[in-house]
């Protein structure tokens, strides 16, 4: 079936399968930042983005796609960047399998949520787990970023 | 030291965090066969006939081999120095079926819908018979979970398939039942602790190809590429030369890819067709067929004079290896050797212990490796100790610890004593951050909720003594950049940068200068691999050495240049000088590539004669709902003796990522069996590893000690900070509620269950 749909800001045309999901629709696109680490929907590995919102995209079917845009890390470097270096600050993207899912969720946090309390972004990211750090490194991290925006935004004001 | 001992970034950290395409299944040809297994129904069965000729006439297939396509020599998948201590006892697929998961056949194909259509066409005939599920059953039982002529030990470790046994041993020092006689307090009490999946995010993987020259390369996610390179060609019965194994970025191991899981079949499949080939393990199947932690059952007996001073233990532990042997002799003897050395003024010990097959997934590695499930027993058993004699769990263990220059009984490291040990500083900052004095026993919330503190200490090793090898191969590029060879293998613990940073430190060069390589069996310099805390301190060690000696060859070509004498020369890092007169580094690089008869690499190995243990202390503050038992970690504080810290960042974050491990060990984490062998936990629905929800506030500080043998003063971390979490969480729960948890995990209906026995008893 045709699936025409916007990745990471550009129209794509697919001859996709009515099973195939999402996520494996990604990786042959390229997209390798999209990782796989369960089937039950669990770990959070393959969040990406579809109209701005967070999704599994394990279990997106490719067709729900269809006219919607989706971003990736890919689609998200400068950004990605921008607060991998607080995490890479902290060492705690270590084996890193996990840092794309939950750093695009934290891009998803940041526009759902304003000035969000830790419990909020705890609850928020639940879904993204890590057996490498003990989240106690990415909450540091996620903390200090958060204060730099804000820093970043009151600055914009001044100017 | 301008790196050493500072917070710097992992050096591949920004590849990482922008989610760029290193592992495995991102540089896979895109042409891979799919490799896909057929996986026994039953826990203990025999193919009696297997048909797969309909599969085999799928369109997409390239190949579906059985039993009767492999080689018959046995092996062992255990990534081990050889001989290997964990016994022959593996086929690529055997008729004899021994777990819900073994292997009965391979499928490869051009597409996964083409495999998965195939697995269903084959058809097999089994022979089902009882299994043997219950490790107790399995020594001298009437069922052999291999009895097979040519399962082989090479090791004498004890082992023996007609006994199911794949280790047994008793080691003994003094009298052991004469002094508990004479003990003042004693403890007998039984422990047992259940089989863990290590859940790294990244599954088990590997892809394959062959080369121009004929041979099987295999880019795998693995901790020991050369021991990989091993076991390829005894399974494949082809020379290990014909091998040769690349490690990319790994997404985390644990332990678990210290197994050769997943790369036999890709590679037989590529070696028996010449093409490219792949197998991604589902977390399916790395829950039901990987290499969890050993199930243990510890038996300690202590005991303490009048003083609170423990005088004996005595350790018997039985391991439930499953149904292959990997690592079964080995794990089990760290429930003892690392556990008893905890006491330092323990007169007589007695360690004894059998491990054995049963019809279950078989076990393997995992941080901590055995020495996890000794200290939570023997820990919990001195808890239990002082709680009789009426002494504060700290108190006691100020008492017994270990300290710098005295004994540690029992350990196998061959260190006699701890040269550098900082376990009397790390209880007291515990203490601190805990304000263990108002905390300890207990405190009523009023809400329905009571929180309880618990107390554990913990030691491991560093590196193998006389077995493990690190190996370093060091660079003077053309452009006066190093280059850094390895053979270990960083699996997210950051190895490669805090080897770049004692070589930056080494060689007076910023840390940008140097580049980091590793692995490729090809190239990199031999090392035993990642595991048994041994990169820091072996390969660390190996890193130092090469670099000094490239430091002398730096002075010699510098010296050659400025017509001088190699012993009046100094080097600073950018310029050797001899007097008034300078060369550059760079001038002595390019020369280096001109005319130049001396070589500008070093390859170094080092192989420590001891493992000097690194040491912590961890205390868990648990709330626990007084009505559904249910247990949380409010607080988890621990203070690390790693010796030198080289990257203090990535020490905390070893350091918490262990501890949340080892909570999710203390409270939740279960494989369970149905009555057929079957595992209920076989995804993450069923398996619940802890959120970011379930662990509390960790907060780890580093009261660093010099390891004299280290490099840089440094020894290891990564495995001792699983240790604490399991008896200083079920110590809390206890403090809390008077409920003392010997089977983990520590459940709310095992809480729960216990307080009303305890209020039924009132």
């Amino acid at each position: 079936m045709n699936l025409s749909f916007w990745l990471n800001g550009k129209l794509c045309n697919d001859e996709v399968e009515p099973g195939m999901m999402l996520l494996e629709l990604l990786r042959t696109k390229g997209c390798y930042s999209v990782k796989c680490g369960c089937e039950t929907s669990n770990c959070g590995l393959c969040t990406v983005l579809m109209d701005d919102r967070p999704v599994l995209s394990c279990s997106v079917p490719a067709l729900r796609a269809e006219g919607k845009k989706i971003v990736t890390m890919e689609g998200m470097q400068k950004e990605a960047e921008e607060f991998g270096s607080f995490l890479a600050d902290e060492g705690a993207e270590q084996c890193g399998f996990c840092n794309p899912g939950f750093i695009m969720n934290i891009f998803a946090m940041e526009r759902e949520l304003t000035d969000p309390t830790e419990e909020e972004i705890q609850e928020y990211l639940a879904g993204n787990l890590c057996r490498c750090s003990g989240f106690v490194g990415q909450t540091r991290s996620i903390r200090k970023y958060l204060a730099y925006k804000e820093s970043q935004k009151k600055e914009g004001i001044r100017e | 030291m301008n790196y050493v001992s500072r917070p710097v970034r992992k050096k591949d950290a920004m590849a990482l965090v922008t989610g760029k395409p290193v592992y495995t299944n991102d540089l896979a040809p895109k042409d891979c066969l799919i490799v896909k297994l057929l996986r026994s129904p039953y826990a203990n069965a025999w193919v009696e006939e297997i048909r797969t000729d309909n599969a085999s006439r799928v369109e997409g297939i390239a190949a579906v081999f059985t039993y009767k396509d492999v080689p018959q020599n046995r092996f062992t998948l255990a990534g081990q120095t050889y001989p290997e201590l964990s016994p022959y006892d593996r086929l690529i697929m055997d008729p004899h079926l021994r777990y819900v998961g073994d292997t009965v056949a391979i499928v490869a194909g051009e597409t996964e819908d083409a495999v998965d259509k195939a697995l269903k066409r084959i058809k097999v005939k089994y022979r089902v018979e009882e299994p043997v599920l219950d490790m107790h059953k399995a020594k001298d039982g009437p069922i052999l979970v291999h009895p097979e002529d040519n399962w082989e030990a090479k090791v004498p470790v004890g082992a023996d398939n007609r006994r199911n046994l794949c280790a047994s041993a008793v080691e003994e020092s003094g009298d052991v039942d004469k002094i508990l006689s004479e003990c003042a307090y004693t403890v007998d009490q039984t422990y047992h602790t259940k089989a863990n999946q290590q859940t790294m995010m990244e599954t088990f993987r590997t892809y394959c190809y062959m080369d121009y020259f004929g041979r099987l390369n295999v880019v795998s996610s693995t901790q020991i590429p050369f021991h990989v390179r091993r076991i390829l060609g005894t399974a494949l019965d082809i020379p290990s030369s014909k091998v040769r194994v690349i490690k990319p970025r790994i997404g985390g191991g644990f332990g678990a890819k210290q197994t050769s899981i997943s790369e036999i079949y890709p590679a037989f499949v590529t070696w028996k067709t010449g093409r490219p080939s792949k197998i991604l393990f589902s977390r399916y199947e790395s829950q039901i067929s990987g290499s969890p932690r050993h199930e243990m059952e510890i038996r300690v007996r202590a005991g303490a004079d009048e003083n609170g001073i423990v005088r004996a233990l005595d350790v018997y532990t039985l391991s439930n290896g499953g149904a292959y042997g990997e690592h079964g002799p080995t794990t089990v003897g760290l429930s003892g050797h690392k556990a008893i050395a905890l006491y330092r003024h323990t007169e007589a010990y007695r360690f004894a212990y059998d491990v054995v097959y049963t019809n279950v997934q078989s076990a393997g590695a995992y941080r901590g490796y055995g020495a996890t499930q000794g200290i939570y027993a023997v820990e919990s058993a001195v808890n239990e100790l002082a709680h009789k004699m009426g002494m504060d769990p700290v108190k006691i263990r100020e008492l017994n610890m270990p300290v710098q220059g005295g004994p540690l009984p029992a350990y196998d490291g061959v260190c006699k004593t701890a040269a550098s040990c900082t376990m009397d500083q790390c209880m007291e900052r515990a203490k601190e951050m805990m304000n263990w004095d108002e905390k300890y026993p207990c405190r009523d919330m009023g809400n329905g909720k009571v929180r309880g503190v618990g107390v554990a200490m913990a030691m491991q090793g560093s590196s193998i003594a006389g077995i493990d090898v690190g190996g370093a191969s060091v660079k003077l590029n053309e452009d006066g950049s190093y280059t850094l060879g390895l053979g270990c293998a960083d699996m997210g613990t950051g190895c490669d940068t805090i080897l770049a940073q004692m070589a930056a430190d080494c060689l007076e060069t910023p840390l940008d200068n140097i580049v980091v390589f590793g692995v490729d069996t090809d190239i990199s310099p031999y090392d035993s691999g990642s595991y048994a805390s041994a990169t820091t301190y072996a390969t660390g060690t190996a890193v130092v050495n090469a670099c000094r000696e490239l430091r002398e060859k730096i002075c010699s070509l510098g010296a050659l240049m400025l017509e001088s004498d190699p012993a009046n020369v100094d080097f600073d890092g950018e310029y050797v000088y001899a007097g008034e007169n300078k060369v550059s580094l760079r001038d002595i690089a390019v020369r280096g590539t001109c005319g130049n008869t001396q070589e500008l690499q070093v390859t170094q190995t080092y192989s420590s004669p001891i493992s000097p243990p690194p040491f912590m202390v961890g205390m868990a503050e648990v709330e626990i709902d007084k009505e559904t038992g249910s247990a949380k970690v409010v607080d988890y504080v621990a203070v690390v003796d790693c010796g030198t810290p080289i990257n203090p960042n990535l020490v905390r974050v070893q350091a918490e990522g262990g501890i949340a491990q080892g909570i999710g060990m203390a409270l939740y984490e279960d494989i369970q069996y149905s009555k057929k062998g079957v595992i209920r936990n076989n995804s993450f629905m069923q398996y619940k590893i802890p959120t970011r929800l379930d662990i509390g506030d960790i907060c780890v500080e580093i009261k660093g000690s010099y390891e004299p043998s280290g490099p840089f003063g440094a020894k290891s971390v990564g495995e001792l900070v699983i240790d604490t979490p399991c008896p200083a969480i079920t110590e809390a729960i206890y403090n809390a509620t008077g409920v003392r948890v010997r089977e983990l995990p520590a459940t709310a209906e095992k809480i729960a269950m216990g307080m009303l026995k305890n209020r039924l008893e009132k």
